[in-house]
């Protein structure tokens, strides 16, 4: 298999982009550079910057290793990434809104109706709900991966509470203290507004309940959340509050938070907490992690819920595969960003095609996340592959698969020198009623391991800091 | 014919409550032949939060209780005139898709006993298949109060043998699920014969059927329901469709008592 | 502020406050242990008693061990007081209003959490104890600065100094509850070399030694520590000092918030009643009754200030 490295060309000539990174670097010491790889560690692990790994103690922080060498996207290849991911975003909260309210894209058969029907992401509750301005997905992350120069695919959509901002803001933060020089040498966009746009972004979407300058507040599991961090990062960076359901009750027809001199009432609250825990009212009775009545609040116009609940039917990798039908359907326009060709399980021709073919695919579950639950096909031993081959067979419609794509690799440093390693990349959208703001950049997430597909952090993954080049 | 209904639903509590909300569905919704004519919800030791039309057209209010309370009373009352329509509801109505109905819910998930149900149901035509429906549910199932539980799902009363009226409700929807029809849950007033103290709340299930839209079958009393069944609310189970749920903080013990009152005006 | 937040800052600063005492206090126990003969059983219960920790101790160990003494203060997984634990406990409430706190005020506690984790994951060799103790001290004190020098002087500011005197505050008032009947003059059979021990201790444990030969000077009797140890205006751990500061603290709150609540009138009562008398009048009084009752004051307090700024519902 051909490998498109970003930085290295195909006949080993470097990449425009990172020339005068390169340059840079082939002046610079590496035992420097090992102390400094080292300095970024201690850095992160004095701030905090842990997640909890899911299904281990409690108490158990992890650091997610980061790598100094950056990724580097030139101004043109942006652009062009930036007007695929905008369209897309766009046609997620179109197709959202059809989809709670007359299902147009269902009657019109570009989406089969049992796709819809049998779906446990989509939430009845939110039928004939439309949130302010319409936005369903105040924050999205659209996940990319490249095979070639031009070659760009969207390999999910992270429609619900997608993570990792705080780590793509940190880890510029970290380069710009470790090595000043790079920056004035070479002209990198900044992503550090984004704090301040997301701010800005929530307060636009305000309910109408919403009395002069909207109150904005981060809604968390807790401390013991794998992405607590995050919660607190974020909420510290916007200067707004960050508070748990039990901080919460319904007061005056609104949701407000219990402060030192009383209830004060929310207008606009970024949950990161999954829609089942919202609400233990109308969703998960057992959930403690909500607030009771918050989704009659919200029905009533009483606060906006970032992102809105039921977002998840947009992401599903079910729905996924349809994405180009509904790109098209609502924007009356071509996808400008290509999905990864994907085999419906449930479909019988396609599920023959991806048993016969189980060693070279990748094979995800319908609604898993992280990287838990998926067959990579390549990689699998005899004894995984038979034992897949019996999972498809019981419940077929609960997988899709997938071709395993030739991912581009970026340089990690280490002790021996560079060496190439998979990447992906996950750019983080903003939308509110004012308009779409896609950060340049994103997290790129890169698999450690040699030769490993895997660029998950649950799973040993690391991170790099992402640069999109001014024009 | 014009019916005038008290319906009065008293908590108390073991120790006083520190928070809590109550939501409510105890507005009677506006359907082909039943037109409210007056009617007022009144609450005491909980206070108005907000009110909207949810997803099944239910008008939905919700309390919150006041600090500290060992009691909570909820009053409707009001007037309804009533049509005859031979059960019958009408087209469907509203955003949400016929679809949604044929979705099991936790309630009301068909397994062997359903299925069993299911496969003895005879009739030319779905009207027909229906009513065989309600007539062997309400065969396999006895009316009796007080020996099941709200929690009960519908394969718990098939093999219990014995339910209410939600029982008998469940069984129905999640039979006529299986069977390819939508169907839904109903929780309403009903006048008994004769009598104006009610014992408690009723409900029932309708079945949509293609050309006729929504009909009701009454499984309890095997019938389909008339002019002294007063629709309140409707769900794909009782949990969307009941006219109080609540979530309480607390360890406080929850006791309720209803009373009812349904009287012919004219 | 969320009440959760302003619950946590208090419950931050205490619970430094409390591992810091500790430290002390096993510094204490060190140097009676030093000083004198003898296996110093004894002396070890009373410091535990001190701590608040003897019931525990008591529960696991049959004898008193300086060494399993120390290492039930300092590590052991089965005391949630320990020093281990205390910190650890800092250190999330730290996390829970990591909002709250400047980046420099997270990254000292978090660091200081990392380095005891690192120092006392395996028991302490007794030639390192004072390496460790006087980190824990040193870790704190960077705490501290850290909050001095970067945080707004603001409410936030304002519940991280009322957790602090109060309970450094109950830590002193406890001291003197466990050694009361040393100070009293029945038992005063002067110059015996037991008492002078006993004072001595009682000093050292609230860093006092210095302080009190400047303030009271050079001899040092019952009469003298107690006036230093409770009512003295200047020592910084004197229950007159503290509950000045938590008055103080909390006046700073009413008059920002504009609200003056029931726990403002308590710690005007706990000042006006306990702190406004002369040493003869509270040993007429009974020492012992009076530090009992300042001691249920100031619980009642902690209480009274968690209900007024709704920490908890």
């Amino acid at each position: 298999m051909d490998m498109f490295d970003e930085m290295q060309g195909p006949r080993g000539q470097v990449r425009e982009p990172f020339s005068t990174f390169d340059a840079w670097l082939g002046k610079e010491d590496p035992a420097r550079l090992r102390a400094k790889q080292r300095e970024a560690e201690d850095l992160f692990r004095l701030t905090g910057i842990t997640f909890n790994v899911y299904g281990r103690s409690e108490a158990e922080e992890r650091l997610i290793p980061f790598d100094i060498i950056p990724r580097i996207i030139s101004a043109r290849e942006w652009q062009r990434l930036e007007r695929g991911i905008e369209q897309r975003v766009r046609a997620i909260n179109a197709f959202l809104h059809d989809i709670y309210h007359r299902q147009e894209v269902l009657r019109a058969g570009r989406v089969p109706q049992e796709m819809i029907s049998g779906n446990e992401a989509f939430l009845p509750q939110m039928i004939g709900v439309t949130p302010p301005g319409g936005v369903y997905t105040h924050i999205t992350g659209i996940d990319l991966v490249r095979t070639g120069p031009d070659d760009f695919f969207v390999l999910e959509d992270n429609a619900r509470t997608p993570s990792g901002v705080s780590y793509m803001l940190e880890n510029r933060e970290t380069m710009l203290r470790m090595f000043p020089e790079l920056f004035s040498q070479t002209r990198v966009r900044p992503v550090s507004d984004y704090p301040r746009n997301l701010r800005r972004s929530l307060a636009a979407s305000a309910p109408p309940a919403c009395e002069g300058v909207p109150t904005v507040a981060v809604l968390t599991p807790g401390i013991y959340n794998s992405a607590y961090y995050e919660h607190a990062f974020l909420a510290d960076k916007m200067g707004v509050e960050l508070v748990e359901g039990h901080d919460l009750r319904v007061v005056d027809g609104r949701v407000a938070m219990r402060t030192t001199r009383g209830y004060q009432p929310i207008d606009v609250l970024y949950r990161r907490v999954d829609d089942d825990f919202l609400d233990p009212l109308n969703f998960n009775p057992d959930s403690a992690l909500g607030v009771p009545g918050i989704m009659d609040v919200y029905r009533a116009g009483g606060i906006t819920i970032a992102n809105a609940p039921g977002t998840g039917i947009s992401d599903d990798k079910a729905i996924y595969s349809y994405m180009p039908e509904i790109v098209e359907f609502y924007t009356g326009e071509r996808p400008i960003l290509q999905n990864v060709p994907t085999w419906r399980c449930n479909e019988k021709d396609s599920l023959e095609h991806v048993l016969a073919n189980l060693s070279e695919l990748v094979v995800k579950e319908v609604h898993g996340s992280g990287g838990y639950g998926m067959l990579i096909g390549p990689a699998a031993s005899r004894k995984e592959l038979r034992e897949f081959e019996r999972k498809l067979r019981a419940r077929p419609g609960n997988y899709i698969a997938q071709p395993t794509l030739s991912l581009s690799t970026v340089p990690i440093f280490t002790n021996k020198g560079l060496a190439p390693r998979h990447v992906d990349l996950r750019p983080f959208v903003l939308m509110s009623p004012e308009g779409i703001n896609v950060t340049p950049g994103g997290l790129t997430r890169v698999a450690m391991k040699k030769g490993s597909l895997v660029v998950n952090s649950s799973q040993g993954g690391g991170t790099k800091d992402t640069w999109v080049l001014e024009d | 014919m014009r019916l005038a209904i008290n319906h009065t639903t008293r908590y108390t509590y073991s120790a006083p409550v520190p928070y809590g909300v109550q939501q409510i569905r105890l507005y009677p919704k506006p359907t082909r032949g039943q037109t409210v004519v007056d009617w007022a919800i009144t609450v005491e030791g909980a206070t108005k939060q907000v009110e909207f039309d949810d997803h099944h057209r239910n008008h939905v209010i919700l309390f919150g209780f006041d600090a500290g309370v060992t009691e909570l009373v909820i009053r409707s009352r009001g007037v309804v005139e009533m049509a005859d329509t031979a059960g019958i509801v009408g087209p469907h109505e509203g955003l949400t898709p016929l679809w949604l109905f044929q979705r099991a819910t936790d309630h009301t998930r068909a397994g062997k006993g359903c299925r069993e149900i299911v496969r003895a149901v005879e009739g030319d035509n779905d009207l027909a298949r229906l009513h065989d429906l309600s007539a062997r549910v309400h065969g396999a199932i006895t009316y009796e109060t007080g020996k099941s539980e709200v929690v009960w799902t519908a394969e718990d009363a098939v093999a219990a043998g014995h339910g209410v009226c939600q029982d008998h409700a469940h069984v129905f929807i999640a039979c006529a699920r299986t069977m390819g029809l939508p169907a839904r849950y109903v929780s309403g007033y009903l006048r008994m014969d004769g009598q104006d103290e009610q014992s408690a709340t009723h409900a029932w299930a309708e079945a949509h059927v293609e050309g006729l839209g929504w009909v009701g079958f009454d499984v309890s009393n095997a019938i389909s329901p008339d002019t002294r069944y007063v629709r309140v609310a409707t769900g794909l189970d009782y949990t969307e469709a009941a006219p109080v749920i609540g979530h309480r903080y607390g360890p406080a013990e929850e006791n309720m008592a209803v009373s009812l009152r349904v009287t012919q005006q004219q | 502020m969320l009440g959760k937040t302003a619950g946590g800052l208090f419950w931050m600063a205490r619970l430094l406050e409390r591992a810091e005492n500790t430290a002390r206090m096993i510094e204490t126990g060190q140097r009676i242990a030093l000083t004198r003969a003898g296996s110093g059983a004894d002396d070890w219960l009373s410091v535990l008693q001190a701590a608040a920790m003897s019931q525990g101790y008591l529960d696991k160990h049959d004898e008193m061990l300086p060494e399993q003494a120390i290492d039930w203060m300092l590590r052991d997984p089965d005391n949630p007081t320990s020093v281990m634990a205390t910190i650890a406990l800092a250190r999330n409430n730290a996390r829970l209003v990591r909002t709250a706190l400047t980046h420099e005020a997270w990254e000292a506690v978090n660091s200081f959490w990392m380095l005891l984790k690192e120092a006392l994951a395996r028991k302490v060799p007794t030639r390192d104890l004072p390496r460790i103790l006087s980190l824990i001290r040193e870790r704190n004190a960077l705490v501290r600065g850290s909050i001095l020098g970067t945080m707004l002087r603001n409410e936030i500011y304002d519940f991280i100094r009322i957790g602090t005197f109060i309970e450094r505050a109950d830590n002193t008032a406890r001291i003197l509850d466990v050694k009361y009947y040393v100070l009293l003059p029945s038992a005063a059979a002067v110059g015996s070399r037991l008492d002078n021990v006993q004072w001595d201790t009682i000093l050292r444990s609230v860093s006092g030694e210095g302080g009190y030969r400047l303030a009271i000077g050079p001899d040092v009797t019952p009469m003298g520590i107690a006036q230093f140890l409770i009512l003295d205006k200047r020592m910084p751990r004197s229950l007159n000092f503290c509950c000045a500061k938590l008055r103080d603290n909390l006046n700073y709150l009413a008059t920002d918030y504009d609200m003056r609540l029931p726990c403002h009138q308590q710690a005007d009562t706990l000042c006006r009643r306990f702190m406004s008398h002369d040493i003869d009048a509270i040993f007429d009084y009974g020492l012992h009754e009076y530090v009992q009752e300042v001691l249920g004051h100031l619980a009642s307090l902690s209480t009274q200030i968690e209900i007024d700024y709704r920490f908890y519902g």
